[in-house]
């Protein structure tokens, strides 16, 4: 999967909930919406542009989402 | 005319509550006030002669054939026109009468041309059963005389003529296209004995007719007549089945001889369309026969190689192998499955199932990704379910419309036929308020009868602002419905919301930079729409194809839900769904994240639901979407791709991207009733069945599920569901079913909302709207009429975020894109019928002063220029466009209109950016490189096509 293509989707996601007040809320909505509408490999190609440090074009809430939320974003190996 | 087998009342029903007593000829009747003499003596069994009256039209009282004795009245009253009064004591039958209707008859046929035994509409002709009826037996006035048999037939039409020399002038078509269709094209012009039905000053093919066959329908002669019944003849049965096109889903009799369709009438007693249709339903069904239907299976190994023509065994068995092939070598994930919302409920849940059990994922999607997945998103998150409020009827009750990105009148013309009859009024009930939120001046904005108050005639891109401008004036000037709110919505969410809205960057003067619309056009929609008793919204694809499409339609339930407008009739969020199955396709578990019935496959108890009915486990995680599968199939891990009556090579954006992915596929499932773009990616092709050779069922845009009916065998031998099926025994994943009835008793007892439904209760019913269980055994009309799907209401905060396609010097225009009347959707079945009369080309609208500036001039050929591609075609110059803004459609594949939209997105579906390209237009009269490419490759594939597979011959 494109990676930079995955960042910025996932930068559009966190465009819409960086409007919440309470930043964990905004956090959490990420990483909800990742779980729960990303196939596994498209969350896996994200966490390997994080894990490559490719975090300079990544909205900061999908950064603290993905930091946070790990265990429960990170599929299973297949 | 409506098949004379089919009861007529006369005049149309009136529902009032209070009932008027009468006696028509010795027999008491009890009727609603308001009812008809003419009406009410059918109640009492008795049928008084007409002409001029049809239960579809108001009453008109011109042709006095219905002449009646009311006791203690003098003269004889029309029936049509008379209402019933309490105590009438009417006879309809008396040697008076007899003669007066005698008289009346004579006088018709002395100027009628006496050829009935030739003429079409011989057996069903209610001029011919009127003159049998009132016993006419000599003409006294013989035929020298002037009258009107040397006028010239106008066959200009493609699907009806007009024999003026057969016109009785009784203004039924004249009627029709007012009352019914709401167009107003057709005039009597003249006066006295010279009177004549007119198209205006030319013919019928360029005159403002929209052919939607209402005038025909209420001919009463063969004045206005079908050119298959003059070619065919009348038929001899009828079968009440759903059109195939858009999400209004039409009831119709496919009026038959044999296997063989005469005629498409709509159905009366249709709850979607109560009689009325449109070119495409009514007319545009020559394709199911078309010469180009595929009728053999075909197989190859590669794209490059010519087709070799299988039994079906060896197709759907070549098929089965390369998918066990594929996911033995790149894994189970590496193969997925697209559903149609041209197939039915029946084919798509057995589609997903097979990808969910069969393949073992949830690698499925279907079409409804591109267009109105963020209906699906957005009304779940707000309201609990994925669907709109009402049924179409809730139209006759609002006082004021908000039509928001949609054009109803080329997108859903039978529906939009129904509002404009609100928004024109009707007698005693003044019009209702419109408001249309569009880039484009649609015809709604201004039309014959129908004007709207307010058109916010937006940037594109800019909904979002817009929508929330209008819920920031009706919050900060106190015209929120509180009580409502307090009532029906979650207060802490409410309170975020509030909050949010009243901000001062979401006034209409802080946003009217980005959006384009004066902030005193917002305000005064704000506070037309807050007034309303009750208001509605409708939506279509101008919401959803948008980077923001989901948080626009979160905005449409915001402002419903601060409005009060939600539960009830006449109010409500309304999505204008594109194709006839949207809705359906959807509720049957189509995509990747949702099992049937809009749950989440991350669900532990549902999951275990189907895996025990199904017998094999459901992954819990979600699958790949279509824009997801493409950019894995470059990627090279995802393999296969089983596609069922969908074009995705046309219809989705970026085609070059969508070309690489396909041409990256190892193996490329097709079934489709044509050679589609796709196809000439394919390696397996399996042809499908019309929605003329299969049974199942369709839901509409009001959750409304009808009956398909087959009307002939599939040309190819077998059903799409059939296929499937066949299709998933060959993996190694046995299905057993004999009917489509046993998938759906399958679908409910596996689907909440559908565990009242069956066959049986469709057939009784005629029609179902979902939720349809215990609690709502005949079906749910209004959804969340005493509270919320999902308890309480949700607000969503709705920031503005601009789209990240953005115009520069290079690209200074934004291109939109949508549909028109006479084509639908990529134009695989329009194409193939006379409706390339209308529409043979897509072409660009563009303003006159972005042509001027560009040295363009109207109907010359233009280079239009986006940053992923490039394509040519014909401008049309029209101040419908604002300055800026360009628009086309994407019926043609030639055109290539998707080589230059873009891979921008809904942020949180997917759902492709269509409505919003930045363009350069530049006159231009070449073909563009991917054009000429694709020219090559088209003819290259449809060479490949052996000639029996189309012709059906023996090979």
């Amino acid at each position: 999967m494109d990676g930079k293509k995955l960042v910025r989707m996932a930068n559009e996601i966190a465009a819409f909930f960086a409007v919440d007040p309470a930043r964990s809320t905004a956090i959490e909505g990420v990483a909800t919406h990742l779980q729960r509408f990303w196939e596994p490999r498209m969350r896996r190609a994200i966490f390997a542009e994080l894990d490559a440090g490719a975090t300079a074009g990544m909205h900061e809430l999908v950064v603290a989402a993905l930091q946070t939320h790990r265990q429960k974003l990170e599929p299973a190996a297949s | 005319m409506y098949s004379n087998k089919v009861l007529d009342r006369g005049t149309p029903e009136r529902t009032c509550t209070t009932t008027v007593a009468l006696h028509i000829d010795g027999v008491q009747v009890h009727v609603p006030a308001g009812t008809s003499v003419m009406r009410a003596a059918i109640e009492a069994g008795v049928k008084v002669p007409k002409l001029c009256a049809t239960d579809s039209l108001d009453a008109f009282g011109s042709c006095r054939l219905c002449v009646v004795e009311v006791e203690g009245r003098k003269g004889y009253p029309a029936s049509c026109t008379t209402p019933c009064e309490p105590g009438m004591k009417v006879k309809t039958q008396s040697k008076k009468l007899a003669d007066l209707r005698r008289s009346v008859m004579e006088l018709y046929i002395s100027d009628h041309p006496l050829d009935c035994l030739t003429c079409p509409a011989n057996g069903n002709c209610e001029l011919q059963d009127m003159a049998g009826v009132v016993g006419l037996r000599e003409v006294r006035y013989g035929y020298e005389g002037e009258n009107h048999l040397t006028g010239t037939k106008d066959t200009s039409n493609p699907y009806f003529s007009f024999d003026p020399t057969k016109c009785i002038v009784c203004s039924r078509c004249v009627r029709a296209c007012e009352e019914v269709q709401g167009t107003f094209a057709l005039t009597v012009e003249g006066r006295g004995f010279g009177s004549k039905i007119a198209a205006g000053p030319t013919d019928f093919l360029n005159s403002e007719c929209v052919s939607c066959g209402a005038c025909v329908q209420a001919c009463p002669t063969a004045t206005l007549m079908e050119k298959s019944i003059v070619d065919q003849g009348q038929p001899d049965h009828a079968v009440v089945t759903t059109c195939a096109y858009c999400g209004v889903g039409c009831a119709f009799r496919a009026e038959m001889k044999g296997n063989e369709v005469v005629r498409m009438v709509p159905h009366k007693d249709g709850k979607a369309n109560h009689g009325h249709s449109c070119v495409k339903g009514r007319f545009a069904w020559g394709y199911a026969t078309h010469p180009d239907r595929l009728k053999k299976p075909m197989i190859r190994q590669k794209i490059s190689d010519p087709w070799r023509e299988v039994s079906w065994q060896e197709a759907i068995a070549y098929a089965a192998s390369e998918i066990k092939r594929i996911q033995a070598k790149y894994g189970r994930t590496s193969v997925g499955g697209i559903t149609s919302s041209r197939c039915t409920n029946e084919e798509t849940f057995l589609v997903q199932k097979l990808v969910r059990a069969g393949f073992g994922n949830n690698n499925v999607d279907t079409c409804a990704r591109v267009c109105h997945s963020p209906t699906g998103y957005g009304l779940k998150q707000t309201l609990g379910e994925s669907a709109g409020t009402q049924d179409f009827d809730s139209v006759d009750f609002t006082d004021c419309v908000i039509v928001i990105g949609a054009n109803p009148t080329d997108g859903h013309p039978v529906f939009a036929s129904r509002m404009k009859r609100r928004l024109r009024g009707t007698p005693g009930k003044e019009g209702a308020g419109l408001i249309v939120i569009d880039p484009r001046r649609i015809d709604l904005v201004r039309m014959p009868h129908v004007e709207a108050e307010f058109h916010l005639q937006l940037k594109p891109g800019t909904n979002v602002a817009v929508m929330n401008s209008l819920a920031h004036v009706i919050v900060t000037e106190g015209l929120a419905k509180e009580a409502y709110v307090r009532e029906r919505c979650d207060l802490v969410e409410w309170e975020k919301w509030r909050a949010f809205i009243s901000l001062p960057k979401n006034s209409p003067e802080a946003l009217a930079a980005d959006t384009g619309v004066p902030a005193a056009q917002i305000r005064g929609a704000a506070r037309l729409f807050a007034a309303a008793p009750n208001g509605a919204i409708y939506y279509g694809l101008g919401v959803t194809e948008h980077s923001q499409g989901s948080t626009t339609v979160m905005t449409i339930a915001n402002l419903a839900m601060v409005t009060g407008n939600i539960g009830r009739p006449g109010v409500g969020v309304n999505p204008l769904r594109g194709q006839n199955n949207v809705q359906g396709s959807c509720d049957m578990g189509s995509f990747p994240h949702e099992l049937p019935g809009y749950r989440h496959v991350s669900d532990a108890a549902t999951r275990e639901l189907f895996a025990s009915v199904w017998g094999r486990p459901i992954d819990h995680e979600p699958g790949l979407r279509i824009p997801n599968m493409f950019d894995a199939a470059v990627d090279g891990s995802f393999k296969a791709l089983y596609v069922q009556g969908e074009d995705i090579a046309q219809s989705d954006p970026d085609t070059q991207h969508v070309q690489k992915a396909l041409e990256s596929l190892e193996c490329l499932i097709v079934q489709d009733i044509f050679l589609n773009e796709t196809a000439k990616y394919a390696h397996v092709l399996l042809p499908g069945s019309s929605f003329l050779e299969k049974d199942g069922t369709f839901t509409n845009a009001e959750r409304r599920i009808s009956p398909v009916r087959k009307v002939m065998p599939p040309l190819a031998g077998m059903a799409d569901w059939e296929v499937t099926v066949a299709f998933s025994n060959a993996l190694g994943y046995p299905m057993h079913y004999d009917h489509p009835r046993q998938i759906m008793a399958e679908i409910a007892k596996l689907t909440p909302t559908f565990t009242g439904v069956s066959y049986e209760k469709i057939d009784l019913l005629g029609s179902i709207q979902w939720p349809c269980n215990d609690a709502a055994p005949e079906g749910t009309p209004t959804m969340h009429e005493k509270q919320f799907v999902r308890g309480k209401g949700r607000f969503i905060l709705t920031e503005y975020v601009a789209t990240p396609e953005r115009t520069t010097r290079k690209f200074p225009l934004i291109l939109t894109t949508g549909r028109i009347l006479s084509q639908y959707n990529v134009g695989a079945q329009t194409r193939r019928t006379e409706n390339k009369v209308w529409h043979d080309a897509d072409v660009l609208e563009i303003h006159p002063h972005d042509a001027e500036q560009r040295g363009i001039k109207d109907g010359e050929m233009v280079s239009l220029q986006s940053r992923k591609g490039e394509t040519t075609l014909r401008a049309t110059i029209t101040e419908r466009m604002q300055p800026g803004v360009v628009y086309t459609t994407f019926h043609h594949p030639e055109s290539g209109v998707n080589v230059v939209t873009t891979e921008n997105s809904d942020w949180a579906t997917n759902c492709p950016e269509y409505k919003v390209t930045a363009v350069q237009v530049v006159a231009h009269a070449k073909k563009s490189e991917w054009q000429r490419e694709f020219d090559t490759f088209s003819a290259t594939q449809e060479a490949f096509v052996p000639k029996t597979a189309v012709k059906g011959e023996t090979s």
